[in-house]
């Protein structure tokens, strides 16, 4: 072929590291609108428990969900008991619509071969994709947190915080523990991202990825609650989500966490295999 | 060895003499999809750098599959390709930022304007210099009229405007090979002959150009060879002018005793003789027309008219596909 070869003109040199293909592809999701509403969405949940917790008189705050009764002790508990509450189903279905269209909505576009045609190999566009997908699984969580923390230091006292346990620890150590939730939460919504993910290659229509990702949560919850499923429990993702509360403890009670943590690299791993597997080999006619 | 550069030869289709580089080549490529039907089918494309190659054929005869595989953006069932001697898929990533391509019409975000979608392109390349992205999009917009245009969003763009944004994402880089599939889609006359233009000017500047069409006259004005597609087969390819003097010319005659002429033609060994009413014609093998001319009238038929044409491509497809070309289809 050395004829062939000859004729060649020298290709331009690639650039070993540029960043520039994952920074515009964190514009394009943090610049949608619909990611845009979904995130003010997930911030009003903070703000509703901060305000109905407020104007309710103090005795109907026993009994509630877990972290409602220590609201009215400190402000930081609204953050707690915010980020439970999302856990269960608006968390995951923000994950699920931007992990659905990752791939389903370039494709449904076909701005997927024009990116394909630059080229971006697939294994990099996958990359890209699942770390703009955890990024936004990231700010949702985040964005609880902080609106939580915000709105319940406004409302409520913020001095020293009983922990789960019953032991006081300062604000500054309470916020640290909060860090800590976010990121184990992030992890585990990226686990459950790396499913998305997946089905994204899957289905052809963004809407269908979306909700095909969304009703796995769901479904992962409810066998989670099938009282004869128990031994599958778990085996499952959304089983150790609310494990979070362990680390509110002292000492911090790690057990659980580290069990979800296990888990979530097991998902992770897994389904970004059948993901990389799957548009490898797909065929792009779109 | 350039083995690529004989190939041509073997298959029997149209072919360079002597070895050339080819920017595309491929043997035996097909496509069969999922619900069997086979789209490519064992296509030989021999497309020499520095050619406009006009890759014609009716809609649904195969370019863009083909153009797809090409790309490696569909998998082939079976064959295999090179661009630029370089076997595809394997060498994609270091082949294809020397290739522009327009695939299947444009495909944008349509809540971005123009500039940030190709932005956006750009910005996916690792070959590309983020120093001056502002200045190539620029220059691409520009080069395809958009200038104006490029801080609108895309939602707000008419097809015509998608088609050149589409063609201005090719050409954010200096490229060796374009890849354009039917580039003239949607656009008006005027934005058709700027595409010619802008075709033969990447061809000046010594890029080969493969450019699909269901376009007879396109690929007429525009391509110095073509390769004829029809229902999934490479029928024929070659330069324009190999093709043209595949066709002979034919002689129409007209006048009131068609029989005598139709006898006359016939006894000559002009061959394809059609008679229709007073009209009859056939096509001239080797007879100079002057002789024809002459021999109706010592024959006594008594001649109208008489008319040679010189062969249209349109002949030479219906020749080739014994079916019309549907230009509209
Ligand atoms: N993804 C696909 N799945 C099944 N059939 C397809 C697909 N894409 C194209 N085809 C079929 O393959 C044939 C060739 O299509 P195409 O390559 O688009 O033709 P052209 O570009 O020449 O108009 C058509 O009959 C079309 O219906
Ligand atoms: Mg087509």
């Amino acid at each position: 072929m050395s004829a062939v070869d000859a004729m060649l003109a020298p290709a331009r040199p690639q650039r070993a590291v540029s960043t520039r293909f994952m920074r515009s592809e964190l514009s394009m999701v943090f610049r949608r609108r619909r990611n845009q509403v979904v995130l003010a969405v997930l911030a009003l949940v903070p703000l509703l428990i901060a305000i109905a917790v407020k104007v309710s008189s103090p005795h109907d705050n026993n009994g509630g969900p877990q972290f409602f009764n220590h609201i009215t002790q400190n402000g930081i508990f609204v953050a707690f008991a915010a980020l439970t509450a999302v856990l269960t189903f608006f968390l995951p279905l923000a994950v699920s619509v931007v992990a659905g269209d990752a791939v389903a909505g370039e494709s449904h576009q076909g701005t997927l071969r024009y990116l394909l045609t630059v080229p971006v190999t697939r294994t990099r566009l996958l990359a890209v994709k699942y770390a703009g997908v955890v990024a936004f699984a990231f700010a949702a969580t985040a964005t609880v947190a902080v609106v939580g923390v915000a709105i319940g230091l406004i409302l409520f006292p913020g001095d020293t915080v009983t922990l789960l346990s019953g032991t006081s620890v300062s604000l500054t150590n309470a916020l640290g523990r909060l860090v800590l939730v976010v990121l184990y939460i992030t992890a585990s919504m990226a686990a459950f991202a790396a499913i998305g993910l997946f089905v994204s290659t899957l289905v052809e229509a963004p809407v269908a990825a979306i909700a095909a990702t969304a009703g796995v949560a769901i479904a992962s919850q409810i066998l989670d609650n099938v009282p004869q499923l128990h031994a599958v429990g778990p085996y499952l993702l959304s089983h150790w989500w609310t494990s979070f509360g362990d680390l509110l403890r002292t000492p911090m009670e790690t057990g659980g966490v580290v069990h979800g943590l296990v888990v979530t690299l097991v998902y992770v791993v897994f389904f970004c295999s059948l993901a990389w597997a799957r548009f490898a080999e797909k065929d792009v006619s779109s | 060895m350039t083995t690529t550069a004989t190939r041509g030869s073997d298959t029997g289709t149209g072919h360079q003499a002597g070895p050339v580089s080819l920017a595309v080549q491929s043997s035996g490529l097909t496509k069969r999809f999922r619900g069997g039907q086979v789209a490519v089918d064992h296509v030989d494309l021999n497309v020499p750098q520095g050619a406009v190659y006009g890759f014609l054929g009716p809609n649904g005869s195969g370019k863009t599959t083909t153009i797809r595989v090409l790309l490696a953006l569909i998998g082939a069932t079976a064959g295999t390709h090179r661009l630029f001697g370089q076997p595809m898929p394997a060498a994609a990533a270091t082949v294809l930022p020397r290739v522009g391509s327009l695939v299947e019409g444009p495909a944008f975000h349509l809540h971005l304007s123009g500039a940030a979608n190709l932005a956006r392109l750009d910005a996916a390349d690792r070959t590309a210099d983020p120093k001056t992205a502002r200045r190539r999009i620029d220059g691409a917009l520009d080069q395809v009229g958009l200038g104006a245009a490029a801080g609108k969003r895309v939602r707000a763009y008419s097809l015509g405007m998608k088609q050149r944004l589409g063609i201005a994402a090719a050409l954010l880089q200096p490229r060796d090979l374009l890849v354009l599939d039917e580039p003239t889609n949607g656009l008006d006359p005027q934005g058709t002959r700027e595409v010619r233009t802008l075709v033969s000017r990447l061809a000046e500047d010594g890029a080969t150009v493969l450019v699909s069409s269901h376009l007879l006259s396109e690929v007429e004005q525009m391509c110095t060879h073509v390769g004829v597609m029809h229902i999934g087969k490479l029928l024929w390819q070659g330069s324009i002018d190999d093709l043209r003097s595949q066709q002979s010319a034919r002689a129409h005659v007209q006048t009131v005793a068609p029989t005598n002429a139709v006898d006359v033609l016939e006894r000559l060994g002009l061959t394809a003789v059609t008679r229709n009413g007073g009209d009859v014609s056939a096509e001239l093998i080797d007879q100079a027309p002057e002789d024809v001319c002459a021999a109706l009238v010592d024959a006594g038929v008594p001649v109208r008219r008489f008319v040679v044409d010189a062969p249209t491509l349109e002949d030479v497809f219906v020749s080739l596909t014994g079916e019309g070309f549907d230009v509209s289809g």
